[in-house]
């Protein structure tokens, strides 16, 4: 049985004149110890879906439909008590921004031994002794002058790093990072990717990595999950999914960085932009900045087919996979 | 293409004094510590760096945003900084910027009209009706639409927001745009859009490009030539293909590498940094890059390296360079 299982999840937005729905039936599935990258643009509903996770939607969000299940144990239908026992200390979740994530006036110590008195009753000594031996785990030099400190005194790669101890507190089976390296430098941010992956390895622990960058996924995810307009498009192991794109955005996607193209040559670019929630178009959302979109595109939502190398939700691989098993057919006759 | 200077900077520096309280003396903090460079007519000059490593403060003096504290800087020959008011107003004209974040950089209370117009509004005497045609044209150059003209911001996405940005900065027909990472806040498909747009721009009016970015990826694509800084100084500058093909600096060395690549073959073995930034406040002695330094010596650590042309006019501001002690070391290692 997997760890994580996401059944038909869909969220909507309350509003006068017709809820808006944010995410539409989202399923997927997460093993122990395994590391998944959510990738899609602003809009796409990625973070959206990792709030919904560990119910942390801000009203008027709220889930409408479906089921998500830690280990068989509804998620869902928790009541705020019970979720306690879950959020922070067997689902852990890491912030964009180490800094708004980090309570400026107390100190780093104050922080850690918070959380975790906050879960387990155990005493103020051996809190700071677990904390302490936290930050050394995430390679903090000086862990017990750092405890003390306060988050200003810390750049943000150091800071980002605290927070990754502080999820690590209570020994998560899952850890939700969103966006965790943007807000940081490029050298900062491969350390940090490392480290990610580095404690994910050692402590078994599963990783849910929401991103826009596929630099970054290919760094750290074994398997990846595209998303566009609040639905999952394309899903499947990350190196096939880069080497091989299947659905059309995630082929415009990779196909518009910069690398892609001869240097000094233009960018392939996808017509448009993602649409807003309350924009979002009938059939495949795609379809408007789709270059193969065809009338049954315009008309109803591609279902998911197995291309091979992922598992995708597009009428052209559809149609195309039609076709191949039709000349695989006609060989068998012969 | 002809060889046509258009800017021209000579050992610029912007030294700031900072305040450290009543008992304590004023500190300084160097953020661009001798920074000199050409730009000719058609090109994109694409300064990188980390944050913190005065790449935004040099885009403020070359748009005398911000005076200089020491150092020329000349365009088409005339020396910006000696020049009278008046002068310096026509000259100013010439030299746009865009920012990073469309959604700060817009008035949201005005219309997309007279945020186009109002540069002419200041600048020029031409009539209501010349300058919403001059409007309308320019709209239709970036790719927005005539009905654009009476809406808001607020109605617009940060890749539309980007083009009235750039719309703005050419509507006095700038030679050099100033580009202080245009695209770092938009998404990777809205990405290619304007940096296609900004390439079209430069073809159809012969603009020159300064290129502010913390982004390898676009620079490599972008760039005709790269300058890295680190700390207020430069410590590499060649052409763009030198620079990402046979980078010398280990600093550069360390962040091409931590670009995130996508194929595996073209991924380069990962040269860890130890540490991070150090304080502008108190930089280190010798070159500021030594305590991250896997090369680093005592020379390193007491005297500070220049910039020295190796061959084809690459220059690189590294003891380790200069004394082949890279190649040794890697070598061995």
């Amino acid at each position: 049985m997997s760890l994580l299982s996401v059944n038909g999840l869909s969220v909507k937005f309350k509003r006068r004149n017709g809820d808006l729905t944010a995410l539409h039936e989202v399923s997927f599935s997460l093993d122990r110890g395994e590391r998944l990258a959510i990738v899609g643009e602003s809009g796409a509903g990625k973070s959206i879906l990792g709030y919904a996770l560990v119910n942390l939607l801000s009203k008027p969000g709220y889930i409408a439909a479906g089921s998500v299940q830690l280990a068989g144990q509804e998620l869902t239908q928790l009541n705020a008590k019970q979720w306690q026992g879950v959020r922070g200390k067997r689902i852990a979740m890491i912030f964009q921004d180490p800094m708004i994530t980090l309570n400026p006036v107390l100190s780093i110590g104050d922080q850690m031994v918070e959380a975790i008195r906050s879960h387990t009753r155990i005493a103020y000594k051996d809190a700071r002794k677990l904390a302490i031996e936290k930050l050394a785990h995430v390679r903090i030099a000086a862990p017990v002058q750092r405890f003390d400190q306060y988050p200003h005194e810390l750049s943000g790669g150091m800071r980002q790093r605290v927070i990754i101890a502080i999820a690590l507190l209570l020994n998560p089976e899952i850890i939700i990072a969103d966006e965790p390296t943007t807000a940081l430098d490029v050298t900062i941010q491969a350390e940090i990717l490392q480290l990610l992956k580095q404690i994910c390895l050692d402590n078994g622990v599963a990783l849910i990595l929401i991103t826009h960058d596929f630099g970054v996924v290919s760094r750290i995810a074994e398997r990846t999950l595209v998303m566009y307009a609040g639905r999952i498009v394309e899903q499947g192991p990350t190196l096939e999914i880069i080497n091989d794109p299947q659905h059309p955005y995630t082929q415009g996607l990779l196909n518009a960085l910069p690398q892609m193209a001869l240097p000094g040559q233009r960018l392939n670019q996808i017509q448009g932009s993602m649409p807003p929630l309350s924009e979002h178009p009938g059939g495949c959302a795609f379809h408007p900045r789709c270059p193969y979109a065809q009338d049954k595109c315009r008309e109803k939502v591609p279902g998911f087919v197995y291309s091979g190398v992922s598992t995708v939700a597009c009428y052209v691989v559809e149609d195309m996979l039609a076709e191949f098993a039709q000349y695989d057919e006609e060989d068998l006759d012969v | 293409m002809s060889q046509e200077l258009v800017l021209n900077a000579h050992n610029l520096k912007q030294h700031y004094q900072v305040k450290q309280g009543l008992f304590k003396p004023d500190a300084t903090v160097k953020a661009v510590d001798g920074v000199s460079f050409t730009l000719e007519k058609g090109k994109t000059l694409a300064v990188v760096g980390e944050s913190g490593c005065g790449k935004s403060t040099l885009g403020r003096m070359l748009t005398m945003i911000e005076t200089p504290t020491d150092g020329q800087l000349n365009f088409r020959g005339e020396d910006l900084l000696t020049l009278s008011k008046e002068q310096q107003k026509e000259l100013r004209q010439k030299i746009q910027i865009i920012f990073q974040n469309p959604y700060g950089s817009l008035n949201p209370r005005k219309k997309i009209g007279a945020i186009l117009e109002e540069p002419l509004v200041i600048n020029t005497k031409l009539s209501k009706a010349e300058r919403k045609a001059k409007a309308l044209e320019m709209m239709a150059k970036v790719g927005l639409k005539p009905e654009h003209y009476d809406r808001y911001p607020h109605m617009f996405s940060g890749g539309q927001r980007q083009r009235i940005a750039i719309a703005r900065g050419l509507m006095l027909d700038p030679e050099v745009i100033v580009a202080d990472e245009p695209v770092s806040a938009l998404d990777v498909s809205v990405q290619a859009q304007v940096l296609n747009l900004m390439m079209d721009l430069q073809q159809e009016f012969g603009l020159s490009y300064v290129f502010i970015s913390h982004d390898l990826s676009v620079v490599e694509h972008i760039a005709d030539e790269v300058m890295v800084m680190y700390l207020g100084k430069v410590v590499e500058h060649g052409t763009c293909e030198e620079v990402f093909t046979n980078p010398k600096h280990p600093y550069t060395q360390a962040l091409l590498s931590s670009t995130p690549q996508l194929s595996r073959d073209k991924r380069r073995q990962r040269i860890k940094l130890k540490g991070e930034l150090p304080s502008p406040l108190n930089p280190p002695s010798g070159c500021a890059f030594h305590g991250r330094c896997q090369y680093a010596n005592d020379r390193c650590r007491s005297e500070t390296p220049v910039l020295r042309s190796t061959n084809n006019g690459h220059l690189i501001a590294c003891h380790a360079v200069e004394e082949s002690r890279l190649d040794s070391l890697a070598g061995a290692a």
